[in-house]
């Protein structure tokens, strides 16, 4: 059945098949496609002399392939690109990694080069919780402000970021108010509600929100709701709330509060980013002297 | 001698579920994608569990690539083994299990995908009971094409077949490597794979980017190595190219995996086998394109009057251009930068949109009029509306990738002057919602032209085919075989049918 015929067209013949219709033209592989093919795999060859390419039988060499000629490897490459921009930090660091903060502080360079790097790194490791700009969201805490839960030093908000709050690491603070469900009635937690309110909008109380106070909140939170950093029990008396303004948001959190855990950043961030990020927090505008 | 009246009495009714699965697919595919393109515009879009991006993203990757790619990869495939076999196709029944069986796969990994059961492998998410029944009904599917070729008329096995046959073959391989697994309990939907670290990463990317190269690319040749030539009416270009490109593109592509890892755990070796045999297989992926491009000599005139060779042909420059964008994006430097940007994104797109879904427009409008025996199409303008709109719709799409992932990519490696990140994560993605409008948009664009398609189908299956001034080429229809052929064929006209 093989017929091997002319195309009119470009004149070349057919390979003498046919399947429902369908030709074959007997035209070679255009020779710029050979030669290109051909090419690439010379520059293949060319390339796996020059850099790790082919398995080893014996599983030596670069881990478990060949080494190449000049010895290359991924993280050589990492080193040598990340080399340039460490000079840029190294211009600084040294100097700023034995300063104390006092010294930075007054260094317009060091100062200048602390909330650099501390920006960077808050953008990539705070923002999530604590927004882009510090601002918090409930249950996170406002960072912009004076109202700190455990300091707002420079040397209390690294020791903050070091080890987290009620995070996995050993030297971690922790705190937690107990709760009053089973403790107080309804009615009571009410009052209480009432009282913790009117320590800051002045909207009057019953007594006995403020006698059941002065009994179980006070000791944490002080008698005029000013609380207590070392505790980390937070001021009642100001208008910054952190887990909502609405009397019953208040009343929730006397029945069961919530606790927020921070991480702690020691080791996954070198001493050098957390002591840049303390001070750029601290420059957000709350941050206290000692 | 055959002649027309022996013409065998092809199994039609089988490629014509799969034709009209294809379509219904696609629509659907599109249409999620487009939603979690305004997902990624739009977060607030994400609604409760089931439909948040994380669930749909790969219900639209598969609903595109295995629904509306796979029951076309059926449907042409049955198709055309048929009629360059001169038989019918093997088993009604089994044949029938296949679609039945396939959509039943589709459905079953589409439940687990929106309630969350995945073995989160990416184009392999579906669990343990799943892939079990794929590979039944994958087994059936070999069995139903081998038995076919082997009841041939025709002396010669022809191109497009060895490329379905290469396709039907690896992906097999591909997906019983892939997705060794031990469930939980024969109850449980859980199971956990064999293999782990990374050894799971590099089975991963080189079943899936094998799924890229035997079921997106070879498959797809296998379509366009009938379907340029028929509607062309002109032989193909060369047997010599269709040969070497076909073995070398077999034997290349399956190296190509670790591009993927570049930079990773992956040892270095592996890392450079995978990018040189990317750069490699550079020619023989173009090896398709110049044969199917080549094949239009002499009747390039057609592409003016006849917008479905137009698919054809688009589909044939998207494949040149991203079988060419891959190996440029193998190269580690190059990777370096695109890897986890969005321009991954834009060139999965142009192969998927510009490649895989012109071809698949291209056949089904050969197909439909041939299957359900009209004259022709509804309309062949709206054909070409279909074309143009789609096409913008992917240049815009791919536009907008392109400049998000390069821009993303320059983000994340800038440093200030004193060696700091200069920008977070988060200021990237903000960054990119003008470009994500705009991919948005091409979308958009491109679901809209998938819809005046299915209104041209659905006029054409009900006979509504008189008034286009421009009769559509159909040289399949039992009546017309002959004259037909002899018309498009050219000067070859008398002996095309007279074997």
């Amino acid at each position: 059945m093989s017929k091997i015929e002319k195309d009119d067209h470009t004149g070349v013949e057919t390979t003498g098949h046919e399947w429902d219709g369908i030709k074959e033209l007997n035209n070679p592989a255009p020779r710029w496609w050979l030669g290109v093919f051909v090419i690439t795999v010379i520059w293949s060859i060319g390339y796996w002399v020059v850099y790790p390419a082919w398995p080893t039988l014996s599983g030596d060499g670069e881990r478990g392939g060949t080494t190449g000629n000049t010895g290359w490897t991924q993280y050589s490459q990492l080193a040598e690109s990340q080399a340039e921009i460490m000079a840029r930090r190294a211009a600084y660091l040294d100097r700023f990694d034995a300063a104390t903060f006092e010294v930075i502080q007054a260094d317009s360079g060091l100062y200048a080069f602390a909330l650099a790097g501390g920006a960077s790194a808050f953008k990539d490791n705070c923002a999530t919780c604590h927004g882009t700009g510090g601002a918090g969201a409930s249950g996170y805490p406002n960072l912009n402000d004076d109202d700190w839960l455990w300091g707002g030093t420079v040397g209390a908000i690294e020791e903050t970021i070091k080890f987290g709050i009620r995070a996995s690491h050993d030297e971690t603070r922790f705190s937690e108010m107990p709760a009053f469900a089973d403790i107080f009635a309804e009615d009571e937690i009410s009052d209480i509600a009432d009282y913790v309110l009117n320590f800051s909008a002045n909207t009057g109380f019953p007594a006995r929100g403020k006698t059941l106070y002065d009994e179980q909140c006070s000791l944490c939170h002080a008698d005029n709701g000013t609380g207590d950093r070392f505790q980390g029990a937070p001021n009642l008396s100001d208008a910054i709330w952190f887990y909502g303004s609405k009397k019953g948001e208040i009343e929730a959190q006397i029945r069961k509060p919530k606790h927020g855990v921070m991480p702690y950043w020691n080791v996954r961030l070198s001493d050098s980013t957390i002591r840049q990020l303390a001070i750029y927090v601290h420059s957000l505008g709350g941050g206290e002297t000692e | 001698m055959n002649t027309l009246n022996e013409k065998p009495n092809y199994n039609d009714d089988i490629v014509k579920l799969f034709t009209i699965a294809t379509i219904f697919w696609g629509i659907v595919g599109f249409s999620v994608g487009l939603f979690i393109a305004l997902q990624l515009a739009f977060p607030a879009l994400n609604f409760g569990e089931y439909l948040t991006f994380g669930r749909l993203r790969p219900l639209h990757t598969s609903a595109v690539v295995f629904a509306f790619g796979g029951n076309a990869l059926f449907a042409t495939s049955y198709f055309t083994v048929q009629r360059t076999c001169r038989t019918r196709l093997w088993s009604d029944g089994w044949s029938n299990f296949t679609f039945w069986g396939y959509q039943f796969f589709i459905v079953l990994a589409a439940i687990g995908y929106v309630t969350g059961i995945t073995q989160a492998k990416e184009y392999a998410e579906p669990e343990w009971y799943a892939d079990l029944w794929l590979t039944l009904v994958w087994v059936v599917y070999l069995v139903v094409f081998m038995m076919t070729l082997k009841n041939r008329k025709e002396p010669h096995i022809y191109v497009a077949n060895w490329f379905f046959l290469g396709f039907i073959v690896t992906v097999a391989v591909l997906h019983l490597v892939q997705n060794i697994s031990v469930p939980v309990s024969i109850f449980s939907t859980k199971s956990y794979p064999l293999w782990g670290g990374v050894q799971s990463a590099m089975i991963q990317w080189w079943y899936a980017h094998n799924a890229v190269g035997f079921f997106l690319t070879a498959g797809f040749l296998g379509i366009m190595y009938y379907f340029v030539p028929k509607r062309a009416g002109r032989p193909v270009y060369s047997y010599r190219l269709s040969i070497l490109h076909f073995w070398s593109l077999i034997f290349m592509y399956i190296w190509a995996g670790p591009h993927h890892l570049h930079y990773t755990a992956l040892p270095d070796w592996a890392q450079t086998l995978g990018m040189t045999f990317s750069i490699m297989l550079w020619m023989p992926s173009w090896g398709g394109m110049i044969n199917g491009m080549m094949t239009l000599s002499g009747a390039w005139h057609k592409l003016r009057e006849d917008p479905v060779l137009k698919f054809m042909i688009i589909s044939l420059s998207f494949y040149g251009m991203s079988t060419f964008e891959g190996p440029l994006m193998s190269i580690k430097e190059v990777n370096a930068l695109s890897h986890y940007t969005d321009w991954t994104i834009g060139h999965v797109h142009s192969g998927a949109l510009g490649w895989v879904a012109f071809i698949t427009f291209g056949a089904v409008y050969h197909l439909v009029p041939v299957l359900w025996k009209r004259s022709g199409l509804y309309s062949l303008k709206l054909v070409n509306t279909h074309l143009w709109i789609a096409t913008i719709g992917i240049v815009l799409y791919i536009a907008a990738m392109w400049v998000t992932g390069i821009m993303e990519g320059l983000m994340w490696r800038s440093y200030d002057e004193l060696g700091f990140l200069r920008w977070s994560f988060v200021e990237t993605v903000q960054a990119k919602h003008i470009p994500y409008l705009i991919r948005a948009f091409g979308g958009l664009l491109f679901l809209t032209g998938a819809l005046i398609m299915v209104y041209n189908v659905v006029r054409t299956i009900r006979g509504d085919t008189a008034g286009e001034a421009v009769q559509d080429m159909v040289h399949d229809t039992p009546q017309n075989n002959g004259q037909n052929a002899g018309q498009n064929a050219g000067q070859n006209a008398g002996e095309a049918v007279h074997v």
